[in-house]
């Protein structure tokens, strides 16, 4: 086994636990201020991708020949506000009336896979219907698919970018959280959302607030998965918005730093097992549970070990 | 509001025997008046009734959210088409490598059996994930049953010397008649309601109303929760060796998220915890799937309303958000038919 194998994992790992990281940022959030697995998350992970293709064809008329930058940075764009408007309406619609009809959580739960499946379902009709497809081939400027060669690594740009970036919201996530007043309402709202409430701040724009973020960056993340995987369809999100719960709760659900960590520890198993033990390739999907499992059977608290019952983030 | 009690032993036992002697006088019949496919599409509500009241069992009545029938399913078709073919057969069936010995020459073809069998080892699955996770308190089952649904999709497609990989087995022989799949059903019936009304079924309800009180009065939820996951587990194990055999052929994609996303339609419909409210929601379900089915219909037209692929899953999950929404309580709530009929009496 040479270095730069090991190397060429290493970097890859980076790249595939990036997004999952992205995305598990979201799950954490959402788990902090409601207690609720949001099934939906990986969905609206899919429903970014899918805005930033559906904006990409408008912009450049269904051709989507050179793609240059400004255009597709608007296209992204376009697509993180969508998203996260469509982020925040799962709030207001579903899971607001119910949390404040004092339901019991099993409802909440039904509900989020509720919202999941008529996602997947009307982005299914849409692209059956308009787009001539289930699945689309994802395009995007030809600069992120240019290739780097270091010794005997070859890194295509966007596996570095994508890191990058991660690390560049984690800390822009982490500021908004401990340096200014949302941040410290949701943070509140995490500890004990009730005397919050009876302090006079408005819980409801709070967590709207959280999970118009969660689904900027889950729209962030869709992007970037559609890019690596130059292809979407309407259920890409169930399985890794799955995985990246998983990833949360492997770094400690509660901790946006845990998700982080969780997620390029998630990256780097699915990356390296494969790529030692090519006769496993098969089972890939399978790793993110068994490690959840393990990770309940032996520290549920994650690796941040917060105790999810008394402290958050 | 009056207090409703559970029936007494006689109404119990007259109850059953009424509903059993209807029941099978009906299985009886039909073949007689109904047509081959409505007999179809009944037996395929006998097995969903199966599947819905044991699922309604874990999240129903013990309120531990979990996503689990499409893998137990899963493991019991499997289970009962490798005992139920012969080992020439499936040593032809295996194309992609050779079956392993044990799969190749276990074969046990008394249908009962293999059933038991069947809902035996998905319980004992059940068993081996519960430990993990009902050890935290939350809400893990759900996650941890979701990928559980995945991993044995993976399994079955991976080790083709298990599962046949994605070809699937087929040729199943078909005991599961119409006669047989009711009678099941029935019994099946019958078993759960008996634990639902038994000491573990207030157990389990206490652990859904208050799990804290319900062990500061010395209920080991643990236990319960366990016991309750298990049991739901061997039913839907049964319930997927009749489908094995009522189908004919499985095969790994057949058993998806899907399946599970219907029962849950159906138990949400009928009301969290009401095994007559399950029962009920699974004929108007399947009903409605066959009443809605013009909608996935490309040349369909009603007015400017077309059919397009896929339109009846969005109706589908829009109709459980609005339940949630707006009916939480479902059909029936959380009570019985026939308390309903008992109050009505009473008055």
């Amino acid at each position: 086994m040479d270095i730069s194998f090991i190397l060429q994992q290493i970097v890859n790992g980076f790249s595939l636990g990036s997004m999952y990281a992205l995305i598990a940022i979201g799950y954490t959030l959402v788990y902090g201020v409601l207690r609720l697995i949001n099934f939906a998350h990986g969905d609206i992970m899919m429903v970014g991708a899918f805005m930033a293709f559906i904006f990409l064809g408008i912009l450049t008329g269904w051709k989507f020949d050179n793609i240059s930058m400004p255009i597709f940075s608007t296209a992204v764009f376009f697509s993180i506000i969508v998203t996260s408007i469509v982020g925040v309406l799962t709030y207001l619609v579903a899971y607001k009336p119910l949390l404040e009809k004092g339901a019991p959580k099993i409802s909440l739960l039904i509900t989020a896979i509720g919202i999941s499946f008529f996602l997947e379902s009307v982005f299914n009709v849409i692209a059956n219907q308009y787009l001539g497809g289930n699945y689309q081939s994802f395009y995007f400027p030809k600069f992120f698919s240019k290739i780097i060669h270091i010794g005997n690594i070859t890194i295509p740009i966007l596996t570095i970018i994508v890191p990058i970036m991660t690390l560049a919201l984690l800390g822009i996530v982490l500021f908004i959280l401990y340096k200014t007043k949302v941040g410290i309402a949701i943070r509140a709202i995490a500890f004990d959302m009730h005397t919050v409430k009876l302090m006079g701040a408005d819980a409801n724009k709070i967590i709207a607030f959280v999970f118009i973020l969660g689904s900027a960056l889950a729209a962030i993340g869709g992007v970037s998965y559609a890019m690596a995987y130059p292809s979407i369809d309407p259920y890409m999100g169930v399985l890794v918005g799955l995985k990246a719960f998983a990833a949360a709760v492997v770094g400690g659900i509660g901790s946006v730093t845990g998700a982080v960590i969780g997620g390029f520890i998630l990256g780097f198993v699915e990356v390296a097992i494969p790529g030692f033990f090519p006769e496993l390739g098969g089972w890939k999907d399978a790793f993110a549970f068994i490690l959840l499992i393990f990770v309940l059977l032996f520290k549920p608290t994650g690796i941040m070990g917060i105790d999810f019952e008394r402290q958050r983030f | 509001m009056m207090k409703i009690k559970t029936l007494s032993a006689k109404e119990y036992f007259s109850l059953i025997a009424l509903i059993t002697a209807i029941f099978i006088a009906f299985l009886y019949f039909s073949p007689k008046i109904f047509s081959d496919y409505t007999l179809t599409v009944l037996g395929n509500i006998y097995i969903f009734i199966i599947l819905a009241i044991s699922y309604n069992l874990i999240n129903g009545v013990t309120g531990q959210f979990s996503l689990e029938p499409n893998g137990f399913v899963a493991i019991g078709a499997y289970v009962t088409a490798i005992l139920m073919l012969s080992p020439e057969i499936k040593s032809q069936m295996y194309m992609l490598t050779e079956p392993l010995p044990l799969i190749k020459d276990v074969y046990i073809p008394i249908p009962f059996l293999a059933l038991l069998i069947s809902g035996l080892l998905a319980s004992l699955v059940a068993l081996t994930l519960a430990f993990p996770v009902f050890r935290v308190r939350g809400d893990y089952l759900a996650i941890v049953t979701l990928g559980f649904g995945f991993i044995i999709r993976i399994f079955l497609i991976n080790t083709p010397s298990v599962s046949n990989g994605s070809m699937g087995l087929d040729s199943i022989p078909g005991f599961a008649s119409y006669f047989l799949i009711g009678l099941i059903s029935l019994i099946s019936v019958i078993l759960v309601y008996n634990i639902v009304y038994s000491r573990f079924g207030r157990a389990m309800k206490a652990v859904r109303d208050d799990e804290d009180a319900a062990m500061a009065m010395g209920v080991n939820t643990f236990k319960i929760k366990t016991i309750a996951f298990m049991t739901s587990a061997f039913f839907e194990g049964v319930g997927g060796g009749i489908l094995a055999s009522s189908i004919g052929s499985i095969s790994p994609d057949q058993f998806t998220f899907m399946l599970t996303f219907q029962l849950l339609i159906i138990i949400v419909l009928g009301g969290l915890g009401s095994m007559s409210g399950a029962i009920l929601a699974t004929f108007l379900f399947l009903g409605g799937m066959e009443l809605l089915r013009p909608l996935d219909d490309a040349s369909w037209h009603f007015g400017f309303i077309h059919g397009i692929p896929g339109l009846r899953m969005v109706v589908f999950s829009l109709i459980l958000l609005l339940l949630m929404l707006f009916a939480r309580r479902g059909l029936l709530g959380d009570k019985e038919i026939w308390d309903y009929i008992k109050l009505k009496i009473k008055k």
